[in-house]
């Protein structure tokens, strides 16, 4: 029974539109797959040596101490990027297959997937350095094992929490926030887990009450699902309770008030369309990877301005990347009214100025790094206001990924992101300023260079009726492409 | 009105829709039916410039859809959910289209009135987003909002489908209602005989891409339509005999 499941799977991951669509995006994904298995092979094999080298102690005593934000960071990353087991079960429902059968098959594809098996390629190869290197193979084995059900563990955890955003918001500010105490060293959490994780080495057995507990979450995460196996519980569409959006606000702006208007619906009101935003906000903290000098090969001027563009923009490239995808589910509607796609795309504009704005605000917390880091963040803002907000509306005019607003489908899934005209796009986006700014302050130097990043973006504010000319124009040219994508 | 043109589309090598001449005359009830893969869906899509026709053009009040979009102003359509935006109320959804056809407030709510019936009591004030509603309810909006600021042309594909026996009643009385008063064209497709032929001023019938009838009511009879396809299915029996037959 299982396998006829598997081979529906099967099929369903081959025939998807997304899948069939072009060879040029499973080229991509191939490659995006094997760049983070590159990359975790490369960590495995490396750890102990980069370990070793920077002399922060014991490699294998270190490693045991920041296990923990290895698999702290792991569901958080979880819960924002896996996909939930959603096997199309209706039609099982009225089928002669055990209802249990089919959420056993269910949980147990989720080990298939990338979030799961990704980690192997870490602990294996990391495992067998360890052996090589002196430690006892049995212990490492049980060690290395009771890591990976605790990941698993991780896994069904995710599964159960998956729909309550306040258990993960809490999740995830204790990893944060223990992050940020160590980094200030306020309060260091990983010497108690360490203790935790050298148990499980020196104590094998230990390796039973893990699996024990992942039999347990497995278990608890079956039956969440098993006692929603009915077409008024868990499999029904719940009927939301409406967020009421005022009209009056929005009047004033005349007929992109009221694009506008569904625009904040659309954000408000759906859940994917609320996962951007909250995407947006997590790139905030991703400037603390290059100001704070965490990562040696990000300490140059260069970087940071990238990091200020990442930082300001999470929002534009998390959302703006798929206008007008968002609308994919009545794009026919919006063709067939009287909507200019100048209104269109300036609500669309809009929306993300406002979102880049607000996020400036809130990473001024940045000045604590001082004026010169902060600096970078205005920087990135500044370009990202002027010309990345016009140039990501461009980009999605190639995109064609059709988002069903009401699922929640991960960025993971959204493997059509990957084209190439969209990567293309992310030159004038990412590279530009960084070659701009790269190449001023290598030879007249830092003022140089920022006031280069300034006068570009004044030329791309005026620029903007011509770019929104050609973007329309683009638009206009890929309209019964784009509305075949969406039908599909 | 409408004018169409050699108009055809093609995928492949499959001709889906092939209409040489045809033109509609404003104000009328116009219907237009044929088994599934016809081409009653493709001919709405090619009005609506939702595809790109391969040969030939269709003229709406002498523009042509596939280079101005002027006709926008004055057609409207509801042809499945893709033509509602489901996180919004109908209230807001309404008020949306109203907004685009620049008729406000005051005059959309007396609109609306005339809808009270059809609606049911289930569609307005009820805190529910569209995507929650019925299918059923979810037809009676779109086809509300398609007619909001006068269009002089309302596209409706498979009205009736999903409705229940006393809704379908009341949009037909309605349909006739808006047309006579507004004079507006309307043109639906419909699986349903006895609605067209109840319904509709004019009848085509498509077969298989092509317009193999183009009557007025009076030349045309409910018996006559049914006579129509029932022949039709004669003459596939013929071709194939059913395996009882041996």
């Amino acid at each position: 029974m299982l396998r006829t499941l598997f081979s529906l799977e099967l099929k369903s991951l081959f025939r998807s539109p997304t899948w069939k669509q072009n060879l040029w995006m499973r080229i991509l994904i191939v490659f995006a797959i094997l760049y983070f298995v590159l990359i975790f092979l490369s960590l495995g094999v490396g750890a102990y040596y980069i370990i070793e080298k920077a002399q922060i102690g014991e490699p294998f005593e270190v490693i045991n101490r920041y296990l923990i934000y290895y698999i702290g960071f792991d569901i958080v990353f979880r819960y924002m990027m896996q996909p939930m087991p959603v096997t199309n079960v209706q039609p099982l429902l009225y089928q002669n297959i055990k209802k249990s059968t089919v959420v056993h098959f269910s949980m147990l594809k989720m080990l298939y997937s990338f979030f799961n098996w990704s980690h192997l390629f870490f602990l294996i190869p990391m495992s067998i350095i360890l052996t090589i290197e002196g430690q006892p193979a049995s212990q490492i084995t049980t060690w290395g094992i009771s890591i990976y059900f605790i990941l698993l563990i991780n896994n069904y955890l995710n599964v159960l929490v998956n729909q309550r955003n306040t258990v993960f918001a809490l999740v995830a500010s204790v990893v944060l926030g223990s992050a940020a105490l160590q980094y200030f060293g306020i309060f260091d959490i990983t010497p108690y887990t360490q203790v935790f994780f050298l148990a499980l080495f020196n104590h094998s057995w230990l390796i039973i009450p893990v699996f024990a507990l992942l039999l347990i979450i497995y278990y608890s995460a079956f039956s969440h699902f098993r006692t929603r196996m009915y077409l008024d519980a868990g499999l029904a569409k719940k009927s939301e309770r409406t967020i009421s959006i005022s009209e009056n606000y929005f009047n004033r702006f005349g007929k992109l008030g009221l694009i506008l208007r569904n625009d904040v619906a659309l954000i408000l009101r759906n859940k994917r369309a609320r996962q951007a935003v909250f995407a947006g906000f997590f790139f905030i903290f991703y400037g603390l990877l290059f100001f704070t000098g965490a990562v040696e090969a990000y300490e140059s001027d260069t970087w940071k301005l990238f990091a200020g563009i990442f930082v300001t923009g999470g929002f534009l490239f998390s959302f703006g990347q798929y206008v007008p995808s968002w609308d994919s589910q009545y794009y026919p509607l919006l063709m067939t009214q009287n909507i200019t796609y100048l209104d269109y795309l300036k609500s669309k504009y809009t929306l993300i100025q406002v979102f880049t704005i607000a996020t400036t605000i809130l990473s001024s917390w940045y000045l604590i790094f001082g004026l010169e880091v902060f600096s970078y963040v205005i920087l990135g803002a500044i370009y990202n206001l002027t010309i990345n907000s016009v140039i990501v509306l461009w980009g999605g005019a190639y995109v064609r990924t059709k988002i069903d607003l009401t699922s929640n489908k991960k960025a993971f899934g959204d493997k059509n992101a990957f084209n190439y005209r969209t990567l293309l796009l992310t030159l004038p986006k990412i590279a530009l300023p960084l070659a701009l700014y790269g190449g001023f302050n290598y030879t007249l130097g830092p003022t140089a260079a920022k006031i280069s990043i300034v006068v570009v973006s004044i030329a791309g504010y005026f620029l903007k009726p011509y770019l929104f000319k050609t973007i329309i124009s683009i638009y206009q040219k890929e309209k019964y492409e784009t509305l075949k994508a969406y039908r599909s | 009105m409408i004018s169409v043109s050699n108009l055809s589309k093609t995928y492949k090598d499959t001709t889906v829709l092939s209409i040489d001449s045809l033109e509609l005359s404003k104000g009328e009830i116009i219907g237009l039916v044929g088994n599934n893969g016809a081409g009653k869906t493709t001919f709405f899509s090619l009005l609506l410039d939702l595809i790109k026709p391969s040969t030939g053009y269709i003229e709406n009040n002498q523009i042509r859809v596939d280079e101005s979009e002027d006709w926008k102003s004055t057609t409207a359509a509801f042809i499945d959910e893709s033509f509602l935006i489901g996180y919004l109320t109908p209230e807001e959804y309404f008020s949306f289209i109203a907004g685009l056809r620049n008729i406000n407030k005051a005059d959309l709510d007396s609109f609306l009135n005339r809808f009270n019936t059809f609606f049911n009591g289930e569609i307005l004030e009820k805190k529910k987003y569209i995507r929650d509603l019925s299918k059923g309810n979810q037809k009676k909006v779109g086809i509300a909002a398609a007619f909001i600021g006068a269009p002089e042309l309302v596209i409706l594909d498979e009205p009736f489908a999903n409705l229940d026996p006393r809704a379908q009643m009341q949009l037909q009385n309605l349909l006739r209602e808006i047309n006579q008063e507004l004079g507006c064209s309307i043109f639906v497709s419909s699986h349903d005989l006895l609605h067209v032929s109840e319904l509709c001023q004019r009848i085509l019938i498509l077969n298989k891409g092509e317009l193999v009838k183009d009557a007025n009511r009076g030349e045309i009879s409910l018996d006559a339509l049914r006579a129509f396809f029932s022949e039709e299915i004669e003459a596939s029996n013929e071709i194939t005999p059913s395996p009882t037959d041996e």
